[in-house]
C-alpha cells in the first residue's frame, strides 16, 4: 500500500475542491440566471472534459503548460520551477478537467431557486451579498455540496490527465490511480488490489452521498 | 390632495420598449389604489418598477418625499434602498425559513428582530404558527406571512401583486376583510394589482384602469365603473351596454340632455360638454336598467321606456342575466341582471315581450373620438 500516493491524491482533491468552490458558484450562478451572447458556447466549453479522452485533454494541457508555452514560461519566471510534472501543474490540470463536475450541479442548484425569491430578498432590504448568504446559498447548498463530493471523488480516480501532465514522480505527482497502475506493471497485484478496493469503497460512498443530497433537494422542492 | 412630503406615492413612467408603458398614478397615505386591467396590461411591471426591480427608460417615482427614480436626473435607487413592502403574486416566501424568520430577516438590523417579527405575525393573526415553514402553511396563511414580511421593513408604500389569486373563495373573502381592517392601522399608500373588478371596487378608494401599459382612467371605483372615460374603459370594466348616439338638445333647467338613438329620443344626465348634433358614444351600467314589472307598475316607467323581446335569459343562482333584443332583432342588445324570483314572477323567458326603463341619471356620454371601437363602427357605416 502506497500511503504517500493516497496522501497526495487527497491533497490534490482538497486543493481542487477548495479552488473550484468559488469558481463553481460564480460560474454556475451566472449560467443559471443570466443570458448573454455566447452562453451556449461557454456551456459547451465547460462540458468538454466530460467527453474528451483524458489523454487528449492531458496532451493539450502538457503543451499549454510546457516550457515552450507562455503560461509555462510565465510560471517558471515567477516561481522558479516548471509547471509540468509538478504538484501545482497537477492542481491546475485537475481544476480544468473537473470544471463540468463542479459547475453543472451548481448551475442546476441555482436554477432551481425561484428568481422571485431573490427579488423578494432584495425587496426585504437584503443586500446582494446577504441575499446570497441567507437565501440563495442555503437553498442551493445540497447542489453545491454534491458538486464538491463528485469533484473530490473524480479527482481521486483521475488517471489519464494526471499521467500526461504530472507523470509518475513519487511524493510529487504519483497519485493513487497512478500508483495502482505502477503496481500492476510491477506484478504487485496485492498492493494494487488493496488500493483499488479503497478507491472503490470511497467512490461508492461518494455517489451514495450525492444521491442522498439530491433526494433532500427533491423533498424541499416538492 | 396631500403633497409628496406627507407620504404620497407619485409615479410617472414612459417607455416604448421592451414593454410599452405610459403610466401615471398617485396614491395618498391611507389610500388604496387598485391597478386593474387584463392579463398582460402591465400591472405587475408597474409594481416591479416602483420596487426598483425594473428600470424604465423615462419616468419618475417619488414616495414619502424621497425620489426613488428620476430618469432625467439619472437617479435610480436599488430595491434595497426603497422602503417598499412587496407582497408577490405567489408570495415568494423563503422556503427554508420559518414564518418568524421570514419576517425577522426583513426587519433588518433593528434590535431584537424576532420580537418585532412576532408582533407583525400577531398583527396578521398568525401567532402560534411562527415556527412553521411556508410549505406547512395554507395558502391564506402564506399570504399573511407575506404581508407581515412586507410590513417588516416599515415601508413607505405597500405593493400587493394579486395577493388573493392563489387562495380559495372563502379564504379570499376573509383576507379581503382582514386587508380592509389592516389598512385602517397603516397610514401609507397601498397599491393593489388585480384583474378582479369586484375586488377592486370593494377594496379600493381609487381605481386605475390599465391597458397595454397605458393608464386610461383613474378615479373612485364607482366613478370609473359607471362613468368610463372611453368605450375602451367601458369594455375593460365589463360594461356591456355601449352604443352610439347623437346629442339633440340640452335642457339645463331640468339638467337633461336629449340623445337620439335608433329613432328614439332618450333623456340623459345633463352633459353640456357635448354640443347639439355631436355624435357620441354612450353607456349605461346594468344597474341603470330597470325592468317594468307586470305585477307592480310604477311611475318611473315613463323614463326612457324601451320595448323589446327577451333574447337570452341565463340563471346564475340568485340572479338572472337577461339580454333584451331592442327593435325585435339581435343587432341591438341591452344586458342587465334581475333577481331570479323577479324573472320567474314576470315570466322572463326567451321570446317574451318586455319593457325596461333606462334611468336618465345612469346614461353616461363619452366623446366618440376617444373610442376605437366606436370609430371602427363608424368607418364600417360609412363604407
Amino acid at each position: 500500500m502506497d500511503w504517500s500516493a493516497f496522501r497526495l491524491s487527497l491533497e490534490l482533491a482538497f486543493w481542487t475542491c477548495g479552488l473550484l468552490l468559488p469558481v463553481g458558484i460564480l460560474v454556475g450562478r451566472a449560467l443559471a440566471w443570466r443570458t448573454f451572447p455566447g452562453k451556449v458556447f461557454v456551456e459547451a466549453l465547460i462540458a468538454l472534459p466530460l467527453v474528451l479522452p483524458p489523454t487528449v485533454l492531458g496532451f493539450y494541457l502538457l503543451i499549454g503548460f510546457g516550457k515552450a508555452s507562455w503560461a509555462g514560461q510565465a510560471y517558471e519566471a515567477v516561481i522558479g520551477e516548471p509547471l509540468v510534472f509538478s504538484f501545482a501543474g497537477l492542481v491546475i490540470a485537475s481544476m480544468i478537467f473537473n470544471l463540468p463536475f463542479v459547475v453543472q450541479p451548481m448551475q442546476r442548484a441555482f436554477a432551481a431557486v425561484d428568481p422571485t425569491i431573490r427579488e423578494a430578498a432584495w425587496c426585504c432590504g437584503l443586500s446582494r451579498w446577504r441575499a446570497f448568504l441567507r437565501i440563495e446559498a442555503p437553498l442551493a447548498w445540497p447542489g453545491i455540496l454534491s458538486a464538491l463530493v463528485l469533484t473530490f471523488a473524480h479527482t481521486l480516480g483521475e488517471f489519464g490527465v494526471v499521467l500526461m501532465v504530472g507523470g509518475n514522480i513519487p511524493d510529487e505527482t504519483r497519485t493513487v490511480a497512478i500508483a495502482i497502475y505502477d503496481r500492476v506493471q510491477a506484478f504487485d497485484d496485492q498492493a494494487a488490489g488493496a488500493m483499488a478496493a479503497v478507491l472503490l469503497l470511497f467512490s461508492f460512498a461518494a455517489i451514495g452521498l450525492v444521491n442522498l443530497l439530491s433526494l433532500r433537494v427533491g423533498r424541499r422542492h416538492a | 390632495m396631500p403633497d409628496g412630503a406627507s407620504g404620497a406615492l407619485k409615479v410617472v413612467l414612459a417607455q416604448s420598449a421592451p414593454i410599452p408603458l405610459d403610466a401615471r398614478l398617485e396614491a395618498a397615505p391611507g389610500q388604496l389604489l387598485a391597478l386593474v386591467g387584463p392579463s398582460g396590461a402591465g400591472k405587475s411591471t408597474i409594481l416591479r418598477t416602483i420596487a426598483g426591480l425594473i428600470r424604465t427608460r423615462q419616468g419618475r417615482i417619488e414616495c414619502a418625499g424621497a425620489v426613488w427614480f428620476d430618469a432625467a436626473a439619472g437617479l435610480f435607487e436599488p430595491p434595497q434602498r426603497r422602503r417598499v413592502g412587496y407582497v408577490f403574486q405567489n408570495y415568494a416566501l423563503f422556503p427554508h425559513l420559518s414564518a418568524l424568520d421570514n419576517v425577522a430577516i426583513a426587519v433588518g438590523t433593528a434590535a431584537r428582530p424576532k420580537l418585532r417579527a412576532g408582533e407583525l405575525l400577531a398583527l396578521v393573526h398568525l401567532d402560534g404558527l411562527e415556527h412553521r415553514r411556508p410549505a406547512e402553511l395554507s395558502g391564506g396563511q402564506q399570504q399573511r406571512v407575506a404581508v407581515a414580511r412586507a410590513l417588516a421593513r416599515d415601508p413607505a408604500v405597500l405593493l400587493l401583486d394579486e395577493p388573493f389569486s392563489a387562495v380559495d373563495q372563502v379564504t379570499r373573502r376573509k383576507l379581503h376583510r382582514e386587508l380592509a381592517q389592516l389598512r385602517r392601522q397603516l397610514n401609507l399608500p397601498i397599491v393593489l394589482v388585480t384583474h378582479d373588478l369586484e375586488e377592486a371596487a370593494g377594496l379600493a378608494d381609487r381605481m386605475c384602469i390599465l391597458h397595454h401599459g397605458h393608464t386610461l382612467q383613474s378615479g373612485a371605483p364607482a366613478e370609473v365603473m359607471n362613468r368610463p372615460a372611453s368605450a375602451e374603459v367601458a369594455r375593460l370594466v365589463d360594461l356591456p351596454n355601449v352604443f352610439d348616439g347623437e346629442v339633440v338638445a340640452h335642457d339645463a333647467a331640468l339638467r337633461r340632455t336629449h340623445l337620439r338613438w335608433r329613432g328614439r329620443t332618450l333623456e340623459a344626465l345633463h352633459a353640456p360638454a357635448f354640443e347639439s348634433g355631436a355624435r357620441v358614444t354612450w353607456v349605461i351600467p346594468a344597474a341603470g336598467i330597470v325592468l317594468h314589472r307586470r305585477d307592480r307598475p310604477s311611475r318611473g316607467e315613463r323614463e326612457n321606456p324601451i320595448a323589446g323581446i327577451v333574447g337570452e335569459c341565463l340563471r346564475l343562482g340568485e340572479m338572472t342575466a337577461v339580454t333584451q333584443f331592442v327593435d325585435g332583432n339581435g343587432a341591438t342588445k341591452l344586458a342587465f341582471s334581475i333577481p331570479s324570483h323577479v324573472a320567474d314572477r314576470n315570466g322572463i323567458a326567451p321570446g317574451a315581450g318586455i319593457t325596461v326603463s333606462l334611468l336618465s341619471e345612469a346614461i353616461h356620454l363619452m366623446s366618440r373620438e376617444r373610442s376605437t371601437a366606436a370609430s371602427e363602427r363608424r368607418e364600417a357605416d360609412e363604407d
